[in-house]
This record gives C-alpha cells, structure tokens and sequence, in this order.
C-alpha cells in the first residue's frame, strides 16, 4: 500500500468543490429560457377526481403552461411501473394497479400529483397552482397495511383484489412445521417495523430541456442511477428513444435509495419542457419530498421460532405483511422479497425457515428500498428473537447467538442464499471486548444508585451486498441485469479518466476508484479523474445501491485495469526490446524486473498515442471497457453493541455508548469506510428512537415536516466506537463485501434490546419516544 | 417590489425583488451564489446558514429586503480566494462531509460557533450548537470531530497573534 493506494486513509479529492460553496447540484442548474414548476397534488388520500379546472391559473401572471393528465395520456406517456415481476405461492403474477405520471380519474395518497404548473418565477408558479381548481368526490382511505384486507376495505385499484398485491412464500413449510413438533420451546413474538422517510439532505429536483431544432431531450435529475432513468423512460414511459434522451445526475445531495426510482416529476418536466417549449425545472419542497419520496420499511410480522432443549434452533416461521403504499415504486417488490426474506437465517444455522409475505396497497406513499432495503427488516427480527429467546430461557444473549453461529463456509441457508465466507464470533468478541461487556453489571449498578435504568442490547446482523449476479436475480423476477461497467482511458500524457456507471451522491467514488488505480498503475491521485452521473459521457451502467459501488462497479474498473495493464507492459516491453512477462509497474514506470530499465509511464502512453513505433500489429491508444457481472452476493456481517441509560422519570432514552465491529471484506479507504457506517448507525438509531412517518385513519401525513418528523440531531447520538475484523469476500477480484447500509441494518435491534433490557418488558414499538419508553415502564410495574 | 443594497462576500450589490424574496432566494437566484443550499421549508436544517453582519443566520428566515445595509458572507466568501478557512480544512481532514449538502450551514455555523466560544469547545458544546443544522450523511461523528479540530487550531492562531502583538 503506497500514501495513496489501496488501504490508505486519502482525504477526499471531492471536498474542496463541497468546502467552498462550489458543488453543481440539480437546482444550481440554469439553462438559458428556464422557467419554474408547480406540482398540484392531491389535499385527499382516497377520491375520484370529477372536474380540474385550470381557465383561472392559466391567466395568471406569468404562467406559460397549466397542463393535465389528459393532455400527458394524450401524448402516449406511459404509466409508471415496478420492474420487478413476482409471482404469488399460487403463481399468479403480482397485481400492479396502474400509476399515471398525473392522475387522471382518481388520486389515491395525499400528494399524488394532478396537475403540473409552469411559469416564470416559482413563486408565481406556486401562486398559479393554488388557483386550480379541482372536484373531487373524497372516498374512505386505509393507511395501515394490516387493515386494508379487512373486509369492507376500501378497494385503491380494480387490479388488485382486497388491495393484495402478492401473496408471497419461500423456504420449506412442510419442513419447518416439522421442525415444531420436534421443538423443546418456541419463542413468539409480534414486530413491527416503522414507516420512515429517507430525508437526503437535498430535495427532489429535475430539469427538464427539449430541444426542438435536435428532437433531444436532455434530463437533470437527482438520481442515484441516471442510465436507469434512461433505459425506463425510454423503454416504458415513451418519452423519448434512447439516443434522444440524456440523463445526467450531476453532485447529488444523498440517496440512501429514494434517489433510486424515477418519479412521475421528471418525466412530467421533460414531457411539459416539449409542451411549453420552455426548459422546465422542479425542485421539491422538503413537505413536498415527504409526501412524495417513496417511504422505507412498514412491515408488521408475526415470527415463531422452535428451539431444541438445548437451545439449537431448530425452525424459523414469519409471516410477513409489507404496506407497499398507493403504487408500486420500481423495485417495491423486491424489497419485502428478496431482499428481506432471504436474510432470514441471520448469522445462525437454522435447518428450516418457511416465510409468508403479504404485498398490500394501501393509501399512502409508496414504500420501497431504504437504506437496507428489506436487510434492517430482517435483522431486526432475527435480532429480537433472539435477545427475547435469550431472556426467555435465562442465558446470555451473547451465548445463544454464539451457539447457533454459522461457523463453516460456504453455508448454504434455507432461503436461497449461500453465505461464501465470514467469521461471526470475532465480530462478536471484538465487540464485547470493545464494549467492556465484563464491566457492565457494574455500570447497571452504579446507574441504579443513581436513579438510572442501564441496559445493554446485542445484534449480530448480516446482510447480502453487492447487487447482484444479473442471471441469479433474472430467475427472481428482476427486469434488469445488475452488472456494473467501466472504461479507463489513459490519456498521451499518461493522465488518466475513469468512466464508471457507478454514481457517487456521499460515497467518495472521486476518491476511492482513483485509489485503486494509482495502486494499479502507480500514478499519482491527482492524476486521476473519475467521471460519473452522465448518459452521454458514460456507457450503460446501473448506479449506486445496495453497497454495491465498491464490490460490483470497482471490479468493473479492475477488469478494465488488467487489459490497460496488459497493453501498456506490451508496448513498454516493445519500447525496451524485453520480454512483457519481466515488465512490472513501480514508481511510475514499466521496468524490466531486476534490470535498471524502465519506460516513464507516460512516455509509455505516450508511444500508444504517437503510434511511431508499436508492436506489430497493435492499434493505438490506451481505452480499455468491460463489464463485470459478480459472481453472487457478498455477505457483510458484524455484531453492534448499544448501551443505554434511561430516566425512568420521563423515558429519556440515553445512548452511553455504541461499539461496532464490522466484517467488510477488504478496504479502499478506512476514513471512507467509518464515515459509513457512523452516518448508517445514526439512521439506525433514528428509527430505533426517533423516526416514524404517522398518517393519520383519513390519510393525512402527520409528519410532514423537520417540526414533525424527528430527525437525529448531533445531541441525540454519541460518537461511535468502530472497528472491523475483515474476511475477504471469495466472489470479486477486490474481496470487497460493502458497508454503505450495515449500519443502518445493524443498529436497529442493539438499540431496542438494550431499552428494553433496561426497562425490563418487551412491549416496545419504534421508534421508542421518551413517552412510549415511559409508558412501557409504568406498564411493567402494573 | 423592494430596493434591496447590501454587501455580499465584500462586494457591493443593488436590486429591486419582489417583496416576499427571502435572503437565501436573493442569493441563490439573483447574484448566482449557490453554495448557500435550501433543504427545509421550515427553518430547521441549516443548510442555507449565512452571516449577516457577522452572525449566523439562516438565510430562509429572513427577506432579503431585512438584509438591506447588511453585511453578509456566504461560503463563497469566507476566504478570500487563497487558502482554505481553518474550518473547511478541518472538514476536510476529518472526513466531515459526504454528499456536501448541508456542509456550507455547517462550516457557517462553525465558524460563528468558534468565534463565539474564544475559551474553546467540548463534544458536548458543539453537539449542542449544532441543533440547528442538520445532516444525513455523516452521523454528525467527524463534523464534531472537525469542529473541535478547527476550534484548537483558530485558539492557536489567535494565541500567536496575541503573542505577536504584545
């Protein structure tokens, strides 16, 4: 590892455009001619729509367009979709109720988009949208996905019968009831898991600009995947084909998966830009992005587990319902599936596991991959019935994990996955020991003399990254490959670009992908530039999610590396009359191993350029592309301890400490890699005791709002404890296994178990407010 | 309509908004300042932190005709144009970042933090001040981090020049 290769703490290439006021986000973009939009959305959760009225608005000051979702289905604009299929147990396909871009007969959640307003300034804009007028007949709105099967439901879409979109099963039924009857005790227990909003920092936006003159339209867009918002817009939303459209994400102000999907408003702006003949921009309210983002998580699960007298786990039965809200967001249905029921077997040995996932539409926003994305479901209850278990039984929650562990590799559990390597125990040790978990009792006890209630919580979590073997999730139901691509050209002057499909909005690609590649090529950083977030610049790739960039999209760049590497010993080796086998990189040039002679490195890029005097045969130039597709998941894991201290007077939850000890496989960047997982764990604890997105029975969002919906601020969370014990991922070149979402995924359960050893009940919902961890303490006293 | 004159980043600048402009409207559209951000719509997240007349201010809540006569810095403004500001170094040294959008309020807020607490921070303190800003990305660990850095380092500079002058 040289200063600035692999391995290596690198400062950000990327901070000093952020420092100084210098990022180009979406809604920095000016065009020339740009005008502003107004969305009018939907004030009812569940209504037909009768009359839209827009004579009034269209002679306002300074509007230049007032247009519906008529005039969009009028123009061919197609309805939204999910691009991934799955199939209910009975094999009946998934129930998709259709999504127009602008409602057109009926709106079913409160923000759905109605209207679109485009005028010169926004603020005329926002004045011309409330003089729309709109008649709707308001009809009986459901909310709450374990109601909206209810007999007598209202029904949100002809398509889907009882607002069931899928009745999902995986693992072995027959296996694990038999696995039951042989059980020496069974743990139950009923979880919820809470609707959150994403909340990047930077709102929504999207600019559109047709241009009439080359019938090509060019999109700005804050998306985590613009290649993906290409390929959709043009292959299911008809707006345009795809050598007429560019897609470009430029500096996007974080993600975290509600960046992934494409929303009715961009292709609404590019359709209007084409109708106005104006270039159209949108930026979302932060009220707007809580309405509209699609939301995380709601799931309500009924879980059973069946231990031997042991306490060897036995069988694993969920149930699982999953509120996918008002539609179905692009890949809404893989979160509850796939993503979440396959992470079911935790890190332990579970012989049978048999999950049920019920996808229910509801009158909400639409639900789909939150950082985690179906992971933080599944840890959370794996990670609880296991602390419950433990109680239950009176052992050490430490203890039961450690006995059930998954302790040789490759580990082929019941739900579909196959775990390729892993140490579950060190995570384990590290963390206790890092904890000071032999002090503890000591600390409770001292708490207790103070009035305090100290508890300490566990939660061994794993989930799968790197997204994903492209034929592995096709025979799921994916509609797209998830490969990554890459090119690395070296230019004349040896300098070199790095074209990747991968999309940094947070991660530090500018700073890790150059870091791989002055390891490589030993060349400085500063000489390397990598170029993302641009169809026209970028070959097809498939963007930032999943933990994927480090583990899929590196390897892409490693691919494309070798053949580089190859070529260039070739001409050096041609330049200095050796063998390319005796040629190796070092200090910035081709040396003839062992020998004194050496080409610069860029009097080699050079020779490919000049093309004077190269091997026989070769072409000039030094580009080299490839795409890489892996192999299968990469399997992080790691084990959180939470340690808390709670004010039984007023519920006041106090986190004392936070110790993680992760398992990533091998690492770019250190400094990177912690910025993660603290930025994950503060979102985990987020939902642990703060975060929870409330509509009320009629549908309204009650937090909608940074006055209503609280997120974690720099006073609710401590400074972390980090360390990692890394096993190299066997599946890419890199060994990388990913840490964009472990803490968010881990964190969840530590915190929730150790509140609820601390105040001696398990009746606790997140997030647990002061009020309801007050409440759940009278409780147990009565 | 209003007649708006005020200084921004030592420049002198005149026009005429709409009376309903806030401050952080006027910089961003007007004079093309977009290194002050908008991410609320209730003045919560601070990703939009000025200093008008040498005091953080979220700049969503005020009207940029309040700011007539006023001084105001934005980022762009906080060094003049050589080395970075002891704070943005420290932001990135420490990794304080991610996506950067909230780290102008950030590195605003900071710097009047420091310059507010001459004796020096502690965890607690910064953690404390930095109730109005909010972040997504970094869990707030290395901002914290950042900003006991940038405050030890200004106390030294100011010690030397205090040295200097006595």
């Amino acid at each position: 590892m040289g200063i600035e290769g692999v391995g290596a703490r690198v400062s950000r290439k990327e901070d000093k455009r952020f420092i100084t006021g210098s990022g180009r986000y979406v809604d920095d973009m000016v065009v020339p001619g740009m005008k502003h939009a107004m969305f009018v959305r939907s004030p009812h959760a569940h209504a037909q729509i009768k009359k839209i009225e827009v004579k009034a608005a269209q002679a306002m000051p300074g509007v230049i367009g007032v247009l519906t979702g008529k005039e969009l289905k009028a123009d061919g604009i197609g309805n939204l979709i999910c691009g991934w299929m799955i199939h209910s147990k009975d094999g009946s396909p998934m129930k998709m109720g259709a999504w127009s871009p602008l409602a057109v007969d009926k709106v079913r959640y409160v923000g759905d988009a109605v209207v679109i307003v485009v005028a010169d300034t926004k603020a005329q804009a926002r004045d011309a949208a409330e003089a729309v007028e709109i008649t709707y007949k308001e009809l009986r709105a459901v909310t709450d996905a374990s109601k909206a099967m209810d007999k007598g439901a209202p029904q949100i879409h002809p398509e889907a019968e009882n607002n069931l979109i899928f009745d999902w099963d995986i693992g072995n039924a027959d296996e694990t009831a038999a696995a039951f009857k042989k059980a020496a005790h069974v743990v139950k227990m009923d979880v919820i898991n809470n609707r959150l909003v994403p909340n990047a920092m930077e709102p929504r936006a999207a600019l559109g600009h047709y241009d009439k003159a080359e019938d090509h339209y060019t999109c700005w867009t804050t998306s985590q995947n613009p290649h993906v918002a290409r390929l959709v817009m043009s292959a299911f939303y008809n707006v345009a084909p795809e050598n007429k459209l560019r897609v470009i994400a430029p500096d996007v102000g974080g993600g975290f998966g509600s960046k992934i999907y494409i929303y009715p408003e961009e292709l609404v702006c590019l359709w209007a830009s084409k109708k106005t003949g104006v270039p159209v921009k949108w930026v979302a309210d932060r009220t707007e992005s809580f309405l509209t983002d699609a939301h995380g998580r709601d799931h309500h699960t009924h879980a059973e587990m069946a231990f031997d007298k042991d306490h060897k786990i036995l069988g694993f039965k969920v149930e699982t319902k999953a509120n996918l809200g008002a539609y179905m967001s692009l890949f809404s249905s893989a979160t509850p599936t796939y993503l979440y029921a396959t992470l079911l077997s935790g890190q332990y040995d579970i012989p049978a596991i048999h999950a049920n996932v019920k996808a229910i539409y509801t009158n909400t926003a639409p639900v789909d991959a939150y950082r985690g994305a179906g992971r933080p479901e599944a840890a959370y209850l794996v990670e609880r019935m296991m602390e419950v278990s433990a109680r239950q039984f009176g052992v050490s929650p430490a203890e039961l994990r450690r006995k059930n562990f998954i302790k040789a590799f490759p580990h082929q559990t019941p739900v579909i996955m196959c775990y390729d390597a892993g140490d579950f125990a060190t995570s384990l040790d590290t963390a206790m020991k890092a904890a000071d978990y032999a002090g503890f009792e000591k600390r409770r006890e001292k708490a207790k003399k103070d009035g305090k209630l100290r508890g300490m919580g566990f939660s061994c979590y794993i989930e799968a990254c790197g997204i994903a073997p492209s034929a592995a999730v096709g025979s799921l139901g994916a509609g797209v490959g998830l490969w990554e691509s890459a090119e690395v050209r070296v230019n004349a002057v040896g300098t070199i670009e790095v074209l990747t499909g991968s999309h940094s909005h947070g991660q530090g690609h500018e700073t890790t992908f150059a870091q791989l590649v002055a390891e490589r090529l030993s060349v400085p950083l500063d000489s390397i530039s990598i170029v993302h977030g641009d169809t026209d610049k970028v070959q097809m790739g498939m963007g930032t999610y999943g933990s994927r960039s480090g583990a899929v999209g590196m390897s892409a760049i490693v691919k494309a590396l070798d053949k580089v590497e190859a070529k260039a010993k070739k001409i050096a080796a041609h330049l200095m009359e050796a063998d390319e086998a005796d040629i190796v990189i070092e200090n910035g040039a081709l040396k003839v191993a062992g020998t004194d002679k050496n080409v610069p490195w860029f009097q080699m890029a050079l020779a490919a350029y000049t093309a004077h005097n190269l091997p026989g045969g070769m072409e000039p130039g030094l580009k080299e592309t490839a795409f890489y597709d892996p192999a299968n998941f990469t399997f992080p894991a790691g084990c959180y301890i939470c340690e808390v201290e709670i004010d039984p007077d007023t519920g006041q939850t106090d986190i004392v400490q936070f110790v993680a000890a992760d398992d990533f496989g091998n690492i770019i960047n250190p400094m990177i890699v912690e910025g993660q997982v603290h930025g994950g764990v503060t979102q985990g604890i987020g939902q642990a005791i703060l975060e929870g997105a409330n509509y009320d029975a009629s549908g309204q969002l009650l937090t909608a709002s940074y006055m209503d919906y609280t997120m974690p601020r720099a006073g609710d969370v401590p400074s972390y404890k980090l360390s990692t014990s890394n096993t190299p991922s066997p599946s890419n070149p890199l060994g990388i296994k990913g840490c964009g979402e472990a803490g968010a995924i881990g964190a969840p359960p530590a915190v929730i178990n150790a509140i609820t050893d601390a105040i001696g009940t398990e009746n606790l919902t997140m997030p647990a407010t002061p009020q309801k961890v007050w409440a759940a303490i009278r409780s147990a006293k009565h | 309509m209003s007649e708006v004159s005020l200084t921004v980043n030592g420049r002198r600048v005149s026009a005429s908004v709409e009376d309903r402009t806030l401050l952080v409207h006027f910089l961003r559209e007007h004079i093309g300042l977009t290194g002050t951000h908008v991410g609320c719509d209730t003045s919560q997240c601070g990703a939009c932190v000025v200093h008008v007349d040498g005091k953080a201010m979220k700049s969503c809540s005020m009207l940029a005709a309040q700011a007539s006569g006023s001084d105001v810095v934005t980022i762009e403004g906080l060094t003049d144009g050589g080395d970075l500001h002891p704070v943005q170094a420290a932001f990135k040294e420490h990794h304080g970042l991610q996506c950067g959008f909230c780290t102008p309020g950030m590195i605003m807020t900071t710097v009047d933090m420091i310059a507010r607490h001459p004796e020096g921070l502690d965890e607690a303190t910064v953690r404390a001040e930095l109730e109005g800003n909010i972040c997504r990305c970094t869990g707030y660990h290395n901002i914290v981090k950042a900003v006991l850095a940038a405050s030890k380092t200004m106390s030294k500079v100011s010690k030397g020049k205090t040295k200097k002058a006595a």
